[in-house]
């Protein structure tokens, strides 16, 4: 117990650190996007890794909270912070309204609903011109010219998520996650209340990835149907994010955020820029040749494999 | 009242090659238990042998369909063997990671595709590419209508082998009861490995036709794959009956909605009578509620 | 209150059809607090049915269920779990990851709110139940015997005044049969209302206050041990027409 607080708090000083000493835009917007993939990780491993709703719909939750932010500022003017307080809700209603239709369906059948429900959610934000400004995206002017107050609004988030997800999975909630994944008919028949908890899950989940889509709307400053809604480059990356470090552990997304996020820039800028420029053309294919992979060797995620691959290194040493 | 049976025949003609479409996902999804979320992609890689049968060797779409089909099912085959099989070995909290396979295959086949032909719109242009005849004051689209019937004979050709042939009674009992048929002496990954080429084949036979009338460029396979996807799901799983009936259900659908709403909602329609049919009808999707 | 002339437990005239199948009709029976209440009847008589559309797995197709004078008729499986009605399943169903702590844990939950409230209730039933040493290992790691234990224990830290056992002694050896005997038994002398499903003569006959059996969905007889096994009906459902 107090070995992990010390070791929490150690790394929670690095990371408020971190920005001072690394003073390159670049690599703080990497530790930016990797620490918003830290809470969307999180948020779908405990949806899909704890309460074994496997969800391939969390772009949802990151589109809606984004759209939030962005369609107050654009059409009522409001500060798009406002937009990142309320993108959570906004995010968990969407989430009401898929849990109340594809909760009806269990196991595959639940996570095929959620890639109907995902790409119906993109196709709206595509035709519903007025309101979304469709294709066009949504423009907005950043608050802060430098990266650092990003860094830490994204730091606050993602230690909250941490924090929450920890919380919840020490609790009765938690338990009741969890029995649920591992048979819902016997929780049931030990008092569980299932259809309440999954929809509990699955609000906390989209609450946090909700917020999170808010905050990219916020530092990215634009945002379309087509990279907010997106079904690999968000619903799929989470679950990457997740798979790769860990699932159903509360470190391992956390984890898996800063490997995918670095694997993808490390292609995307064609290995720094030492590389022929059609590598960073490859990082689309460099994803999806990650998925297989990760799949095929690293089923249980870097956490829960690492016997696995500390045997392997050994031994090819 | 023209407009309206003009809208219905070419709902019906689309909808037989979303039938061909559907089959093959069907057949995934009744013997794996998986939806394939590569299969739209796999029928862009079977437009771009087309494409490049026609263009560098002049070779009539309708006769590539004979060399697509083999390389697909060969691709198909493949994907089982190596990437889809190795995964009933490993055990995860993650039951659904063949699903996540496809995924993961369909975006690596389309950069492949986008690697090779960049993402320009190609099209093949044949003599009767945009040509019509008319029957009853309406309108028929050669291609189309040609396609149609291709489509027709396949399906014929299909349920004549799953009823008739050992190894199709052999795909059909697996997608009965797995179990059963293991002890009945099936050899199950043999057949997974067979049925997964076979749905390849058929959305390959799919992509040939559709060549002469769609632009072909690498992320055309999403669209489709969605289709497929709304197909097997409205035909009730694993039915392949039933997918002939989603695939016409979904292209007169489609081609209402473009008549009469407006073409830009056309690939919502699908996805809105999916979810329609999962509130409103879980009685037609009730064996599904309680896995 | 309970008012001496209602009924601990009382299923009323209970059916249940699917699709067209009539699994069960028209059974009725009355359990009496503090009583065992054995179930039987050949394979597929439809008395696991019975233990489902009390737990409403499923829904009653026709008559009532009533616990403590009220009818359960509607409620769902959760809510009568917090009523007090706790159930085992034939086919165990443990969680498989977690830990028999943990099992025992989810359920203790039913009736706790905070994590060490339900580690002492969850500690106390593994004591109680004899589990202890098997705190640790995962649920997936146990022998049958253990499993249908876990299966017992977790349904008991639901503190349940009824509880219905499907077959707890299938599968179990002489030693173990024993030790399931004795458990049994002592659920009941802690004030435990018990009903019973068992296809092993031995243990049902032993330990049952009243039995009633069905066949084909239907009630054939009802009484003490011994009127039921000189029932001529149920000699017949069990061993066959030549034998009656």
């Amino acid at each position: 117990m107090k070995r992990n607080q010390v070791i929490s708090a150690i790394i929670a000083v690095v990371f408020i650190i971190l920005p001072l000493v690394v003073t390159s835009d670049y690599y703080r917007h990497l530790a930016i996007l990797a620490l918003m993939w830290v809470v969307i990780g999180g948020s779908w491993n405990l949806l899909a890794g704890y309460t074994g709703q496997i969800s391939f719909g969390h772009a949802i939750f990151f589109g809606t909270g984004a759209y939030t932010a962005g369609i107050l500022a654009d059409k009522l003017g409001t500060s798009a912070w406002l937009g990142m307080a309320l993108g959570g809700f906004t995010a968990v209603l969407a989430g009401l309204v898929i849990g109340f239709i594809c909760f009806r369906l269990r196991g595959p059948y639940f996570a095929l609903a959620t890639i109907a429900a995902g790409e119906i959610c993109r196709l709206i934000a595509v035709n519903w011109e007025s309101l979304t400004n469709g294709m066009v995206g949504v423009l907005l002017i950043q608050t802060f010219r430098s990266k650092l107050p990003y860094y830490y609004v994204a730091l606050a988030l993602a230690a909250a998520s941490l924090l929450v997800f920890n919380l919840v999975m020490k609790s009765k909630w938690g338990f009741y996650f969890v029995s649920i994944r591992e048979d819902q008919d016997a929780a049931e028949s030990l008092g569980i209340n299932a259809a309440l908890y999954k929809n509990l899950s699955l609000a906390i989940s989209a609450f946090f990835t909700g917020t999170a889509g808010a905050f990219y709307m916020n530092y990215m400053a634009f945002i379309d149907p087509e990279v907010v809604f997106s079904l690999p480059y968000i619903s799929i990356m989470a679950i990457l994010v997740a798979i790769i470090g860990g699932v159903a552990t509360i470190w391992g997304p956390a984890v898996g955020a800063l490997i995918m996020v670095g694997i993808q820039e490390t292609f995307r800028s064609a290995i720094f820029g030492l590389a022929p420029k059609w590598v960073s053309q490859s990082h689309a294919l460099v994803f999806g040749l990650m998925v297989i992979f990760v799949i095929l060797y690293l089923a249980n995620g870097v956490v829960g494999d690492w016997p696995k691959i500390k045997r392997l290194v050994v031994r090819s040493r | 009242m023209t407009v309206f049976f003009q809208t219905l025949v070419s709902g019906i003609l689309i909808g037989g090659i979303y039938a061909l479409i559907g089959m093959g996902m069907t057949l995934i999804m009744g013997v794996m238990g998986i939806i394939n979320l590569a299969h739209g992609q796999l029928m862009m890689v079977a437009m771009y042998i087309t494409f490049v049968a026609y263009t560098f060797f002049h070779l009539d779409p309708y006769l590539s369909l004979f060399v697509a089909m083999p390389c697909l099912f060969f691709l198909g085959v493949a994907i089982q063997k190596f990437l889809l099989n190795p995964l009933m070995e490993v055990e995860t909290i993650i039951p659904q990671n063949q699903v996540l396979m496809t995924v993961g295959i369909a975006i690596v086949l389309t950069e492949i595709a986008r690697f090779i032909f960049s993402s320009t719109y190609r099209s093949v242009t044949t003599s009767y590419t945009g040509k019509v005849f008319f029957l009853g004051g309406i309108s028929f689209n050669v291609a189309m209508t040609v396609a149609f019937l291709f489509a027709v004979t396949l399906t014929i050709v299909l349920f004549w082998f799953l009823l008739k042939t050992d190894l199709g009674r052999s795909i059909r009992a697996t997608a009965q009861d797995k179990e059963a048929a293991i002890l009945m002496g099936v050899n199950s990954r043999r057949i997974t490995i067979i049925t997964y080429g076979l749905g390849a084949a058929l959305v390959a036979s799919a992509g040939s036709l559709l060549i002469p009338i769609f632009y072909l460029f690498p992320d055309i396979g999403r669209p489709f794959t969605t289709k497929a996807f709304v197909i097997t799901i409205l035909g009730g799983m694993g039915s392949t009956v039933g997918a002939i009936f989603g695939g016409l259900t979904l292209g007169i659908a489609e081609s209402m909605g473009a008549t009469y709403i407006g073409m830009s909602y056309k690939e919502m329609v699908g996805l809105i009578i999916f979810l329609l049919v999962l509130i409103f009808l879980p009685g037609g999707l009730k064996r599904l509620t309680k896995v | 209150m309970v008012g001496a002339s209602m009924a601990f437990f009382e299923a009323q005239e209970i059916g249940k059809t699917f699709g067209g199948l009539k699994a069960l009709s028209d059974v009725s029976f009355t359990v009496n607090q503090g009583e065992i209440f054995g179930l039987i009847g050949p394979n597929g008589a439809g008395k696991t049915t019975i233990f489902n559309l009390i737990n409403h797995y499923y829904p009653l197709t026709s008559g009532d269920i009533l616990f403590k004078g009220k009818s359960i008729k509607g409620m769902k499986t959760y809510q009568i779990c917090h009523l007090g009605i706790g159930r085992t399943f034939q086919v165990v169903k443990p969680l498989k990851r977690l830990t028999v702590l943990e099992n025992v844990m989810a359920s203790a939950f039913c009736r706790v709110n905070t994590f060490k409230e339900a580690r002492e209730l969850a500690l106390d039933t593994l004591e109680f139940c004899n589990l202890m040493s098997e705190k640790e290992k995962p649920a997936k790691s146990l022998p049958i015997a253990g499993r249908k234990r876990l299966e017992i224990t977790r349904a008991l830290a639901t503190q349940p005044e009824l509880l219905l056992l499907d077959e707890t002694a299938a599968g179990l050896n002489p030693a173990e049969l024993d030790e399931a005997i004795e458990l049994i038994l002592k659920m009941r002398d802690k004030g435990v209302t018990i009903i019973i499903i068992e296809h092993l003569m031995k243990v049902i006959m032993t330990i049952s206050d009243r039995i009633h059996c069905i066949n084909y969905g239907r009630t054939i007889a009802e009484g003490t041990p011994a009127e039921v096994a000189n029932n001529p009906e149920v000699i017949e459902a069990y061993l066959g027409e030549s034998y009656a």
